[in-house]
């Protein structure tokens, strides 16, 4: 009996540990796309702190839910939230990194960056319009290239998902047919084409399709040797989707005039911006119930805005110009508050 | 009879016994919990099924408009997927089960029993998700290589069979979506078929061989009229399975909600269109019409169930 009891009373007592320890700890869900940099950092961050950050990639529409139920510290989403959304559910959101979409190819004999297209014949050659690869419309834009008389088979996403958000909604932009007739969202109905699920099933499709076009992350693209296309900028520029040009689309994104960081980083002007670019954020509420675990998201963030840009580097994500991270900052001590009225955390 | 009451009350109980009411209780709890998970289930999908039933109406079921930005929503497309994979699965797969059952049952060298019948269960115990890779990353490209393209190219345009595989031959369709999960319910199906046929009365099998029966007509006349119903029954049980599998179809079906075309146009279901887009479905309107789709798969499950159920049950009593 005595043997019992004492059992009884070390479990009650690890309980008790591991519930203290956990205090300390910042939930947080949603977005696929930057889970691996949030991930790195966590690493990072947890051997300096101590702090452990649990993050479920279980993408961005979850995550707005979760935040909105409560039920994690944090949730993320590549798609930003309207102002008059985040003033609904007593919400603010800040961009942490930023990454670029990027139309990928499988033709026979064409070198990653031989072809150029715009975004209205990107967004033609979506809904069914172009068929071929020799088309008029392609070959205009690339004298020279030797485009095959192949049909065109469009891969898009299955699943909901924020990368074909930014892609639709950039191809809304460039073509009115397609903003009439399809619309910008994490999910659309497709005109044509056939969806893998993922970025790894959209990049095995067109891998395995002579022909095909899709479109994937950056660090896809690039990890997996894909046929990328120049795109045509705002200014008229045709440039290769690489980090440096992500950067350049999102220092002239004016976040400064962005209520709510409510800001598309698509079709920026500048000659080097990649026009399909976009930032992922953060959703946290206003009112934090607790002050501390409010403190030790933003202490986490801010930790990372100061000290995660090498990490975030290496995994190909594009870091914020350091303007943007100061006006974050400020938006921190001024929305987020505790019970007591008080922001929840001043960075220094 | 007051006094045989008394000596059983007299009677010394033995120990522990005070504790079976308790014991029965449990297990009552516990079956309870099962029933109220299930209606909880039932309840949950047909209320939250229900504002998109309610607003589409019929024309959920017989419209392939599944748009997301405005909201319009018809489930066809995957409903319609859903019941041709499933019973092309079956279509391919019992004719394999079966030959697989017969043979372990009939003709399997004692030494060679344990090990197919081992292969057959681990089989099953494969995750969907790697079928789902398996099927994605090797069956597609090397179906696409070696069926699709010779057929496509050999038909004649115009034909038959040229319209019957109509598509990009890139492997994603429901014919090779069918066959992964033809893959996928094989053990299944197989290892119910050999306990059926282990059902058999030795003696019925013996007297047919003995009166110079072959062992296809042992099979056909004997083994096969004697589990027949329940046979069926473990038909239902694998295309039940089929309906509701996920992961590896989403990986593989190509994922378009119109009707399907032909065997080599891709299409989707009701389980891999949920998995595809649950978690990104914002709007409440959105979220509905995923569950009502599946409501609406738990109504197939059920009915192909209570088939099955039917049909075994009537073996019984028979």
């Amino acid at each position: 009996m005595l043997k019992r009891l004492t059992a009884v009373a070390c479990a009650a007592l690890a309980l008790g540990a591991a519930a203290g320890g956990a205090k300390a700890d910042i939930s947080g869900a949603g977005a696929t796309f930057p889970a691996p940099v949030y991930a790195k950092w966590a690493e990072v961050y947890k051997a300096q702190s101590h702090v452990q950050l649990n993050y479920q990639a279980i993408g961005s529409g979850g995550g707005i839910k979760q935040i909105e139920a409560k039920t994690v510290d944090f949730g993320a989403s590549d798609k930003p939230l309207k102002p008059d959304v985040l003033a609904a559910n007593g919400l603010m959101q800040f961009p942490t990194v930023v990454g670029g979409v990027v139309p990928i190819m499988n033709l026979p004999g064409i070198k990653p960056g031989q072809v150029h297209l715009t975004g209205s014949v990107l967004a033609d050659i979506y809904m069914g319009a172009i068929k071929k690869w020799n088309d008029p419309q392609i070959a205009a834009l690339n004298r020279g290239v030797p485009l095959p008389n192949l049909p065109i088979t469009v891969v898009h996403r299955s699943d909901g998902s924020g990368t074909s958000f930014l892609f639709t909604t950039y191809l809304s932009m460039k073509n009115p047919t397609w903003s009439s007739k399809v619309g910008g969202n994490d999910s659309v109905q497709w005109p044509t084409g056939l969806g893998g699920k993922g970025n790894d099933g959209v990049a095995a499709f067109v891998k395995q399709t002579l022909g095909s076009i899709g479109y994937v992350e950056y660090a896809y693209a690039k990890q997996n040797h894909m046929t990328y296309a120049l795109m045509q900028n705002k200014q008229g520029a045709f440039v290769p989707p690489d980090a440096n040009n992500f950067a350049a689309a999102a220092s002239h994104g004016d976040w400064s005039k962005a209520p709510g960081f409510y800001l598309l980083l698509l079709d920026q002007p500048g000659p080097a911006s990649w026009p399909i670019t976009g930032a992922t954020f953060i959703l946290m509420h206003k009112q934090q119930a607790n002050a501390d675990t409010g403190a030790s998201v933003l202490k986490f963030f801010d930790w990372a805005y100061k000290n995660g840009d090498a990490a975030a580097a290496a995994l190909d994500y594009v870091t914020l110009p350091a303007p943007v991270k100061a006006l974050v900052r400020k938006s921190w001590a001024a929305d987020i508050k505790g019970p007591n009225g008080q922001p929840v955390y001043v960075s220094h | 009879m007051s006094v045989t009451h008394q000596a059983i009350t007299d009677r010394p109980r033995p120990r522990g016994a005070a504790f079976d009411p308790i014991f029965k209780w449990i297990c009552a709890a516990a079956a309870t919990t099962l029933l109220a998970a299930l209606t909880g289930i039932v309840v949950l999908l047909a209320v939250g099924g229900w504002p998109a039933l309610s607003k589409f109406g019929f024309s959920f079921f017989t419209s392939t408009d599944w748009n997301p930005v405005t909201e319009v929503f018809g489930g066809e497309g995957p409903i319609v997927g859903t019941l041709v994979t499933s019973f092309m699965a079956l279509l391919f797969s019992l004719p394999i089960a079966f030959g697989v059952a017969v043979f372990l049952v009939e003709f399997c060298p004692n030494v060679l029993r344990r090990p197919i019948g081992v292969a057959v269960e681990l089989l099953a115990g494969v995750p969907s998700i790697v079928y789902g890779m398996w099927g994605l990353f090797v069956f597609a490209p090397f179906f696409a290589a070696n069926v699709e393209v010779p057929v496509m190219s050999a038909a004649k345009p115009g034909s038959l069979l040229d319209q019957l595989t109509q598509g990009v031959p890139n492997g994603a369709n429901i014919l090779t979506a069918s066959i992964v999960l033809a893959i996928m319910i094989l053990p299944y199906m197989a290892a119910v078929l050999r306990e059926l046929f282990l059902t058999v009365p030795v003696q019925l099998r013996e007297s047919g061989y003995g009166m110079g029966s072959t062992s296809l007509e042992v099979i056909t006349s004997i083994t096969l009229p004697y589990v027949r119903r329940s046979a069926i029954g473990a038909v239902m049980l694998g295309l039940g399975r089929a309906l509701g599998e996920t992961m590896a179809v989403t990986f593989i079906i190509g994922n378009s909600h119109t009707l399907p075309k032909s065997f080599f146009d891709s299409g989707s279901t009701i389980a891999s269109t949920i998995a595809n887009e649950f978690n990104e479905a914002t709007t409440p309107m959105y979220t509905s019409a995923l569950i009502a789709l599946g409501f609406v798969l738990f109504l197939i499950s059920f009915a192909v169930l209570a088939i099955a159920r039917a049909l075994l049950g009537a073996e019984k009593t028979a």
